[in-house]
């Protein structure tokens, strides 16, 4: 199976989860997160990526990952096209023989993702449709891995 | 020949997602091309007053001094949102 997609589709958490270790027994954690659309006085949410890029950023943070902990499975799946409020945009899981590993990795890619994977998302407001701007947060949250492990 | 995409808000600023542009004579880098654009003037000074605009080339993230060549694809697009 890839590791990374880039999809329409909606995903199943379930069986995402349970082939991180189908199979595997040497696994002895599985992290995953799932980020959602909020509401907040949004209809819908438009999701466009550089296809092509997107693939291949998405593979290097997997592979940055791997450098950094002793990882044994890696999915990440992120939708794009139209979004609702609840609906699930973006699945990262991790596998490992300790929960360490599988926890910090998980998070680490989150972070690389949401700053360096080419995606942009345009919110739909009663107000009309709107860019979403970058936040400076999440800068923050992906330079605290520099240096550390 | 230079394959030059736009995303996202850049695109509908600029009214165009992609052209191929014969790359002129002096220009070796993103900041020269990002300047080049900029001279067309209108919504394509957006090139020469945006700071957090960002380059790929070929689909790699690049700063300004990074090196564009003929046969190269390079994007330009605001701060990814993702996740």
């Amino acid at each position: 199976m890839n590791e990374v997609s880039v999809q329409e589709a909606d995903f199943d958490v379930g069986a995402e989860t349970v082939a991180l270790s189908a199979g595997d027994d040497g696994a002895g954690a599985v992290a995953t997160f799932v980020g959602l659309v909020r509401g907040e006085g949004i209809r819908a949410m438009s999701l466009e990526h550089y296809p092509g890029m997107t693939e291949k950023a998405l593979a290097e943070i997997v592979e940055q990952a791997r450098q950094r902990w002793q990882l044994r499975r890696v999915r990440i799946i992120h939708r794009v096209g139209r979004l609702l409020p609840g609906d699930r945009i973006v699945f990262v899981g991790v596998s490992s023989s300790h929960r360490h590993d599988a926890f910090a990795a998980c998070e680490f890619i989150m972070d690389y993702l949401k700053t360096r994977a080419p995606f942009w998302k345009k919110e739909e407001t009663d107000a009309g449709a709107r860019w979403v701007d970058a936040r400076e947060s999440d800068d923050t949250a992906a330079a605290r891995w520099e240096g550390a492990d | 020949m230079l394959k030059l995409l736009y995303f996202a808000s850049l695109r509908e600023t600029l009214g165009s997602a992609r052209e191929d542009l014969e790359l002129p004579t002096g220009i070796d880098t993103i900041a020269q091309l990002r300047a080049h654009l900029a001279s067309r003037g209108g919504s394509w000074q957006v090139f020469a007053t945006s700071k957090s605009l960002r380059a790929a080339v070929n689909q790699a993230m690049a700063g300004g001094d990074a090196p564009v060549k003929a046969g190269d694809e390079v994007a330009f697009f605001p701060p990814v949102t993702g996740g």
